[in-house]
């Protein structure tokens, strides 16, 4: 070792032609200006949910104020939230809401996404484009009539089955995510399970659904989320009994509640984004599927 | 094989169809084209849910299109945001998505970081806007006045409301990432190759390598991007409350629109004509322009060639 430093060590680079080095230059000049971009994009991206839970820990005097980091972290907010009166409820309303519906709407969407996929039948392409019609259509175009129906023919405003009940029907957008998806499984899978005698329904319950189960998962996810996230449905089915109201639309009263409190309505804010977040932690992949499947031509 | 057998099979194959197709085909029936003639028929008459329906000839439509002052804004600001925001999306979700290709540190960590807006709930994320852009005391405009640029009104200042919903819509802007990150990845890595060969820069690439391969997604993008402008209701309603300080509860009269009537969509106005003001006719008036507009894009997305969903084989 001491040998080899005895002779004087030449740091001599190697020879770099200058086209090279500017090339390099380049690269790492594109290196810095990407990774800022980038890093930019992230405090967008974060910021707001730091700025909304650093308030929600603010105690009551210091939430009126410019402040923006809490003098004393106040986390009985969290419980101020649950207490209430209601909060439960609503959470109990909304899961009732997502988990009743969205079970409701994978079990009637699969046959029709199925059909939709994998037989041939006259009218299905029509079928197709009805269903991607439906999906594209805004709720509020026939809220009044649907109103009218549940409200005045049926006696059901107040409560949560004018929301969940047409799920049992399928879902426009399910579907269409559904088929997309079984059209990428290939029918050897299927003319093989006729061969070896599955009927039709053998055949959707026993190799259809154990391959389409990302897909299933994407979809339970989306209608899970549209559901915890649905304000209008809850607003014009609801509003008239507060014991049927759902988080989302029960969020929006809380801050008329506690008028000025931001330091809670912010601390509730995160309570509602809360299960969502933790659940796209568990499922990732399904979101991201899904996501693509649907901007992706089937 | 005989007729009577290929026949048998025949009715049996429909049969299939009709049972799998059959959730479908009654939530079609009992939950749309019934509905949908029946926002037909009450817009030509009067009926506000006691008395029963009377006709009306064409005062729901006269009465909407001239007399009731809220439907030109609405419709101006909904086109508003079609035009602006929209455009704004695709463009910052193409960026957005073009970064993250790029950005070859913790890739999975900042791909997180942009999708979980998209996440938020609608009411939580604008509520948390309303809170972060609120005037007084809102962190943003602290920082804005601290590096010395001026604090706007956002949601208070009906020149600002419409800029501050499209920060909110840009900071939701997963979805797009995600499906323009995966048409991006999608183009043959020959094309750039054979480009850089023949000397193209960078934006020469860009123009006309990326771009011609993902035009599908970008037209995907603004088209489904219109639909969701169209049916903007949740959002523009929720600021518009936060802002103006109204003590939220069943039934509460609230100026829709605040402030100036800047926040106001369509949707918003068949609730406020048929939940407030118990004008059903009218209200079907509105539902039925604001369906002419879907579809009119909808069909765009579906067209038989060059449509973007493909019904196909």
């Amino acid at each position: 070792m001491t040998q080899v430093l005895d002779k004087p060590v030449e740091l001599k680079e190697p020879a770099v032609s200058p086209a090279e080095r500017t090339a390099r230059r380049r690269a790492l000049l594109e290196w810095i200006a990407v990774h800022s971009l980038g890093l930019a994009a992230a405090l967008f991206f974060t910021l707001p949910f730091v700025f909304v839970l650093l308030t929600s820990l603010m105690s009551d005097s210091q939430a009126l104020s410019r402040d923006l980091i809490p003098h004393t972290w106040e986390w009985s907010n969290y419980r101020r939230v649950f207490d209430t009166p209601g909060f439960l409820t609503w959470w109990r309303n909304t899961l009732v809401y997502a988990g009743l519906g969205t079970v409701l709407t994978v079990v009637s969407s699969i046959p029709v996404a199925y059909a939709l996929a994998k037989f041939r039948f006259r009218g299905r392409n029509l079928s197709l484009m009805l269903v991607i019609s439906m999906m594209m259509l805004p709720p509020q175009v026939v809220v009044i009539p649907m109103y009218l129906f549940w409200a005045k023919q049926l006696d059901l405003s107040g409560t949560l089955w004018p929301l969940i009940i047409p799920l049992a029907f399928g879902d426009a957008f399910s579907i269409f995510l559904l088929r997309q998806f079984l059209m990428t499984i290939p029918n050897e899978y299927l003319d093989a399970a006729r061969v070896d005698g599955c009927g039709d329904l053998r055949t959707l319950l026993r190799v259809v659904l154990p391959m389409a189960k990302p897909g299933i998962a994407a979809v339970a996810l989306f209608q899970f989320f549209n559901a915890w996230n649905d304000y209008f449905g809850p607003q014009i089915y609801t509003s008239e009994n507060p014991g049927a109201w759902t988080l989302s639309y029960g969020l929006e009263s809380f801050k008329g509640a506690h008028h000025t409190d931001w330091n809670l309505t912010m601390a509730a804010t995160v309570l509602v984004m809360a299960p969502v977040i933790l659940v796209f932690f568990f499922a990732q992949k399904a979101f991201v599927e899904g996501v693509t499947l649907t901007g992706v031509k089937g | 094989m005989s007729t009577y057998t290929l026949r048998a099979k025949r009715r049996r194959a429909a049969f299939r169809t009709a049972a799998f197709m059959s959730p479908w085909l009654i939530g079609f029936t009992v939950f749309f084209a019934y509905p949908m003639l029946s926002t037909v028929y009450f817009s030509f008459m009067h009926y506000d849910g006691f008395k029963p329906p009377t006709w009306s000839g064409t005062q729901n439509w006269t009465y909407v299109f001239e007399h009731y002052p809220y439907f030109w804004p609405a419709l101006r600001n909904t086109l508003w945001l079609v035009l602006v925001t929209v455009t704004l999306r695709v463009l910052f979700g193409l960026g957005v998505g073009m970064l993250i290709t790029k950005i070859k540190t913790a890739t999975g960590v900042f791909r997180t970081l942009f999708y979980l807006p998209y996440l938020a709930p609608p009411v939580a994320a604008t509520m948390a806007f309303a809170f972060l852009l609120n005037p007084g005391t809102g962190p943003v405009n602290s920082l804005l006045e601290k590096i010395g640029l001026p604090a706007p009104g956002w949601f208070n200042d009906p020149h600002w409301s419409k800029p501050a919903l499209t920060l909110l819509f840009l900071w939701g802007i997963g979805d797009l990432m995600v499906i323009f990150m995966a048409a991006l990845l999608d183009v043959p890595k020959e094309q750039y190759e054979a480009a850089e060969l023949d000397g193209a820069s960078a934006w020469q690439r860009f123009r006309f390598v990326t771009l011609p391969n993902i035009s599908p997604i970008v037209m995907f993008a603004v088209v489904t991007g219109v639909i969701q402008a169209m049916q903007c209701y949740t959002q523009p309603l929720i600021a518009g409350k936060v802002a103006s300080g109204v003590i939220q509860g069943a039934g509460t009269q609230f100026e829709p629109g605040y402030p100036e009537k800047s926040t106001l969509t369509l949707p918003q106005l068949i609730y406020n004509l048929g939940f407030q003001r118990f004008d059903y006719g009218s209200a079907c008036v509105v539902a039925l322009v604001l369906f002419a507009l879907s579809m009119v894009f909808t069909a765009f997305l579906m067209r038989r060639r060059g449509g973007l969903i493909q019904a196909g084989d």
